[in-house]
């Protein structure tokens, strides 16, 4: 689905992700983990379409299209999803009528039909109820006045309604107490699916022992040095990050 | 004093030998002739305004007067335009769907007498020209003191018509008149059209103006209208009046709106203006005149100016007796090559003690092409008071313009999406809903293709 080949991209300048590779397939959750300020947001960001991000070498292929070439709109047309770190809040434009708004060009996109009011109301409840999402919210102007839990899980119910192939979800458990933790975990859990496929970036790993992962990546100083099964994020948990600086300098002194 | 005058405008000389054929025409009252007289030598004393004025600083009008203009019928020799008839697709232009009021249908100024959909019992509906010279309504068009206002004096001197509302005293009318102000000619014209509205002692009324121009029919091609129009509107004691006015008119069209409103004891007068694209030149004086205590004042603005388009608005809240309340909201979106103006004064008098007095105007930037110029100006002599003001210029957020991308939304959509939601604590302000729906379809018409930097 999602193939990542020698990614190497630049913030303002700045050196961010120095050579990451990272192959992704449908039916798959892939947690990336690594210490602040090792590029787990940026490649969020370069994969989501970020305009301030800089691809300098590599390349990302996405269902056999090459995503670096595409707007930020046709990657999440082909299927990409990106639930943001920080959501934004839109005065102004209501919740539902973005989603709306979203649907009917993602559908459009792939020449679908566009749905009726009713069926995208149907489906908007339905959803809803998926992900336990407050009905009060979805006619509120997007994001405006949510707290943190309930932006985020209006992330999720954004990804519920549109159904991407390839969810990245960015630090989705900053900030988020355990309740609401549980029920955004219990949301992507109904939503997993051999079609689809996460990308589940965190800091920690608690988040992980409710979306249990089936591979888990430690991304260090722009490259993933590390690559494992669900115990490799219990490790990390165990020992910090610190050790995995004598880890790269042996890998560095193996190649 | 007629140096000040530059010899090159055309319409300068007409408006003179306009006035000439008028004043022997002689069918005014004494009262109205003098008026007239006052407004006229006034005119004369200050000629069209140049950027030397303070209030048009920012409007240099010299190019829009460049053309000649015939004075509808006045000037000897100068054939009358025929066609008074509402052409069907100008009012069409006009309709607000879904808007149950009734309504009445203006061309260049001059109401043929008829009404759609039955009028409200509490309403009277009069032709300016029918009124003018009734003693009875003398209280309404006696006033010459227009200060600095070059466009009110010209029209004073020379208006024809207009429409004249009257709302009882104690009528409470729910149904909303809806005015539709049709300008259309064949040949360049200047049209002056003089509107009253006087909301009686504790009366409730609410009026919708329309202003379309066409642009195949009426307007083609070259030709040019200059629009210099007058409202004076009375808001009695207690009396409760909104005012929406749509500008919408098309190309070739040029206008000055004068409003003045002056408010009694406790009345309350809200107004929302919203100006699109189309218009060559928009300029609004909307001047609230508060001249008695505990009035309640909101004026709602927004301005959506597109191509070579500038659209002006300079308001004036007068704080003239105590406790009195205004409110300001003016928002401007600016695409293209236009250019806006925004001029939000607020004056308060020694006397007007514990007046609360805001404004705020926020204007979103589209086009490195386009310009704004916001000035609030306070003044204020009373101690005891609470003013504040507010002026921001700003362009789209990157980051709620990815976030929308990023859900699968389009750059062009999603600027739309955003200027929509700008627009929207303006016309959020809208009490009716069919007006709201139909005032965001037309900022939706104007904004795709039109967003590029």
């Amino acid at each position: 689905m999602l193939i990542i080949k020698n990614l190497h991209a630049e913030v303002e300048g700045k050196q961010i992700l120095k050579g990451l590779n990272l192959t992704v397939n449908a039916g798959e959750v892939h947690a990336i983990m690594g210490p602040n300020g090792a590029g787990k947001s940026s490649l969020a960001s370069v994969l989501a379409g970020r305009e301030n991000y800089e691809v300098t070498e590599g390349e990302v292929w996405f269902e056999g299209k090459n995503l670096l070439e595409m707007a930020p709109e046709d990657r999440a047309r082909e299927g990409v999803f990106l639930a943001f770190q920080y959501p934004v809040e839109i005065p102004g434009v209501s919740n539902i009528n973005f989603l709306k708004t979203a649907l009917g060009e993602i559908r459009a996109y792939r020449n679908l039909p566009p749905l009726d009011a009713k069926a995208f109301l149907q489906l908007s409840k339905e959803k809803q109820k998926l992900v336990e999402f407050d009905a009060k919210l979805v006619n509120r102007s997007l994001n405006e006045g949510f707290s943190g839990g309930e932006k985020k899980r209006n992330e999720i119910f954004q990804l519920a309604m549109l159904e991407p192939s390839l969810s990245i979800l960015d630090e989705t458990d900053s900030g988020l107490d355990i309740d609401a933790l549980r029920i955004v975990s219990k949301g992507v859990n109904k939503l997993r699916s051999p079609k689809n496929a996460f990308m589940i970036i965190t800091h920690y790993q608690r988040l992980l022992e409710y979306i249990v992962p089936d591979f888990v990546h430690v991304l260090y100083d722009g490259r993933i040095v590390k690559s494992g099964t669900k115990e490799l994020a219990l490790e990390l948990e165990e020992k910090g990050y610190d050790w995995l600086k004598d880890t790269e300098k042996e890998e560095v002194g193996t190649i | 004093m007629s140096l000040i005058q530059e010899p090159v405008i055309p319409l300068y000389d007409a408006v003179v030998k306009g006035y000439q054929t008028l004043s022997t025409a002689g069918a005014d009252t004494e009262g109205v002739r003098r008026a007239r007289q006052t407004a006229f030598d006034q005119f004369r004393l200050l000629g069209f305004p140049s950027i030397k004025n303070e209030d048009w600083k920012y409007t240099n009008i010299t190019r829009y007067l460049k053309d000649e203009f015939a004075l509808n019928g006045l000037v000897a020799g100068d054939e009358p335009v025929a066609a008074v008839s509402a052409p069907a697709d100008l009012v069409a232009k006009a309709t607000i769907p879904g808007l149950d009021a009734c309504q009445v249908v203006l061309v260049n100024g001059v109401w043929d007498g008829k009404v759609k959909g039955a009028l409200p019992k509490g309403i009277e509906l009069f032709k300016v020209s029918q009124v003018l010279n009734d003693p009875q309504f003398a209280a309404y068009f006696g006033n010459g003191k227009w200060g600095n206002q070059h466009f009110a004096y010209l029209n004073t001197a020379l208006f024809k018509d207009g429409l004249f509302i009257r709302v009882k005293d104690g009528a409470a009318v729910e149904k909303p008149l809806h005015v539709v102000n049709v300008f259309t000619a064949d040949r360049n014209l200047l049209i002056q059209p003089r509107h009253v509205i006087v909301a009686g002692r504790n009366a409730e009324a609410s009026v919708v103006e329309s202003v379309v121009s066409g642009d195949g029919a009426g307007v083609a091609g070259e030709v040019k209208l200059w629009v210099n129009s007058l409202t004076e509107i009375f808001a009695q004691t207690d009396s409760k009046l909104d005012h929406v006015v749509l500008q919408t008119a098309s190309a070739g069209v040029r206008m000055v709106q004068h409003t003045t409103v002056r408010q009694r004891k406790q009345s309350l007068y809200n107004n929302y203006t919203f100006t699109l694209p189309g218009a060559e030149l928009v300029r609004n004086d909307l001047q609230a005149r508060l001249e008695e205590d505990h009035t309640e004042t909101h004026l709602y603005g927004l301005y959506l100016a597109a191509g070579g388009q500038l659209i002006d608005n300079h308001t004036l809240v007068d704080h003239q007796k105590p406790q009195c309340f205004s409110n300001e909201l003016y928002k401007g979106v600016l695409l293209e090559k236009s250019t806006g103006v925004f001029n939000g004064k607020v004056y308060v008098h020694q006397d007007a003690q514990k007046t609360n007095a805001f404004q705020q105007n926020n204007n979103l930037v589209i086009s490195k092409q386009a310009t704004i110029d916001s000035k609030p100006e306070l003044e204020i002599y009373a101690d005891d008071v609470k003013c504040s003001h507010g002026s921001t210029v700003g362009q789209f957020s990157e980051e709620a313009l990815f976030y929308l991308r990023a859900r699968g939304i389009g750059e062009e959509t999603a600027k739309a999406l955003l200027i929509n939601a700008f627009a929207f604590d303006v016309t959020e302000k809208l009490k009716n809903s069919a007006v709201e729906a139909y005032v965001n379809e037309l900022i939706s018409q104007h904004i795709p293709s039109q967003t590029q930097a």
